[in-house]
């Protein structure tokens, strides 16, 4: 078929139109380094401040507070080690083994600083488990908090099953403790909107986050781009030395025609959002009220109620996900799935395992996320063909899955 | 698409001998549900004019991913109308060549099928064994 179906918005956007209309100029044209005192230079530094007051009306924070970067892994690993940086700054601190929490079911880039983090020795971690429902509770937050906690990182929205995290809880929990504490410092709130800023309110008025990650291009705007906000008297440090830029928090020539873009991408969402998001929620739930109802043995992974508006992750039991991905694929469909045979690892997902999923079912799932392009029709269509595509998975898998236990 | 070959997608598509043999002379299942394939192998075993046994019959039934399926019935067509003895010549090396190869990570968890067809035969073998005591 020649119209092919893109369901994946979840791992990448198209660029809008007026984001790249924006972005052109700046690679050949208005090719200037920001932090060049000339014309060329100073046109460049414009460039890069209006972006900087677009994503802070957005945020509803200062400029000043707003942290350009490569992208949400960068932010997530500048907000953890940059906070631990400057917890060991302090010589009263060189040999106090500092605590952070964080979810089981965070994005690798979490993860995987944390557990760095871990066997340098340089901090001790908790796992914050997130139960049947993928969200996690407060009350294990509160139990969770030592003394020496410095940092909670807890997604806003979950990147596979996009449910969605109590953050404005937490973030009152924190603020509480840390008044009645005294301790004005510790322990610092992270959390990685990357899934949350496209469909929820970041306003930082409200959230009481210090730290919050995202990346352009999962709001149509270019790859390669980012924000790490950090509220003003966060005590964190750089992670990457050889400039002042970025109030000298992170340091490399600015990507000039992608701050631009993200500028843009996420000027549009204030002036567009809700309409966009209604419409998007009521696709996502047609989509899954269809597929529970109309296929056999088919589950939603997560929490239903607590859930962003373009996501569904299901999963079918005697059905493996990347079979399902490549059929899909074949129609014109692009889907994902948490199958360890998508990724080349032999494990599959770690969010689904941390929803208390075995092996076998977290391999049968498949994930759906909508965007501000996607119709009814195509909705239709996808429904339609996934209920052929597991009839034939299901007939050439037999019963091996019953007969192999 | 530059993952699988064509002829992986082929035989993912269109799987040749796929499902159940009614009285296998042997079955075999391998893989694992943690790693997501599971491959179950139905032999029917017969003699040709010669008299040497032959794999009359082969089918296949597979929870897997596109490589794990594709194998699956690549095996079937290579296994098919052999002696037992050639069967067991048959190695995953020989499925992924006709397959005009696998990504590397599905070499080593995916190519399930060679091991399954050996370790039917040799289920076949000592089923054979224990009838003549």
């Amino acid at each position: 078929m020649a119209h092919k179906i893109y369901l994946d918005y979840a791992a990448t956007t198209p660029v809008d139109k007026k984001v790249l209309k924006a972005i052109l100029p700046y690679f050949s044209e208005k090719f200037g380094n920001a932090m060049s005192i000339h014309q060329f230079g100073q046109e460049a530094l414009k460039a890069v401040d209006k972006a900087r007051e677009q994503v802070a009306e957005f945020l509803k924070c200062s400029p000043t507070e707003i942290i350009f970067t490569s992208g949400a892994t960068e932010s997530n690993n500048l907000a953890i080690k940059g906070a631990l940086r400057s917890y060991y700054s302090r010589p009263e601190n060189k040999n106090k083994k500092p605590h952070i929490i964080t979810t089981k079911f965070e994005h690798h880039c979490v993860l995987d600083t944390c557990k760095i983090l871990e066997k340098e020795a340089s901090a001790e971690v908790t796992y914050l488990p997130v139960y049947k429902e993928g969200v996690v509770k407060i009350e294990d937050v509160k139990k969770a908090i030592k003394p020496n906690t410095i940092l909670i990182s807890v997604m806003h929205v979950n990147n596979e099953i996009g449910t969605v995290q109590p953050i404005i809880a937490i973030g009152k929990l924190l603020r509480e403790l840390r008044i009645r504490a005294k301790e004005l410092r510790y322990p610092l709130f992270h959390t990685d909107a990357t899934q949350g800023v496209n469909y929820f309110d970041c306003d930082m008025t409200k959230l009481n986050v210090d730290l919050l990650s995202f990346s352009a291009h999962k709001i149509y705007g270019p790859k390669g781009v980012g924000v790490l906000f950090v509220r003003k008297n966060t005590p964190i440090k750089r992670i990457q030395d050889g400039g002042d830029q970025e109030y000298k928090l992170r340091a490399g020539t600015h990507n000039v025609p992608g701050i631009v873009g993200l500028g843009e991408a996420i000027s549009q969402l204030t002036t567009n959002n809700k309409q966009q998001t209604t419409k998007i929620i009521n696709l996502r739930d047609y989509l899954i009220q269809r597929v529970i109802k109309e296929i056999p043995r088919s589950y939603l992974n997560g929490s239903l109620e607590k859930r962003s508006p373009n996501n569904a992750n299901f999963r079918f039991d005697n059905v493996e996900g990347e079979g399902l991905v490549l059929s899909l694929d074949m129609e014109g469909i692009a889907a994902s799935t948490g199958s360890a045979c998508s990724s080349g690892a032999l494990e599959p997902s770690h969010v689904l395992l941390a929803i208390g999923l075995k092996p076998e079912q977290a391999h049968g799932s498949l994930r759906l996320t909508l965007g501000k392009h996607t119709t009814k029709k195509e909705i239709d269509f996808t429904a339609n063909k996934l209920k052929e595509i597991i009839k034939r998975l299901r007939s050439i898998s037999g019963k091996v899955l019953e007969e192999f236990k | 698409m530059q993952f699988y070959s064509k002829k992986v997608l082929e035989h993912f598509t269109r799987p040749h001998n796929q499902g159940k043999i009614k009285n296998p002379s042997a079955v075999a299942t391998v893989g694992n549900p943690r790693c997501g394939d599971i491959m179950r192998l139905y032999i029917k075993v017969s003699k040709n004019k010669k008299g040497t046994e032959i794999l009359e019959d082969v089918k296949f039934e597979t929870l897997g991913c596109g490589a794990a399926i594709a194998t699956s019935s690549m095996i079937t067509d290579l296994a098919k109308g052999k002696t037992l003895e050639e069967a067991m010549k048959i190695s995953r090396n020989d499925v992924s060549e006709e397959l005009q190869g696998l990504p590397p990570a599905k070499e080593h968890c995916s190519n399930l099928a060679a091991e399954a067809l050996h370790k039917a035969i040799e289920e076949y073998n000592k089923r054979k064994i224990k009838k003549k005591k």
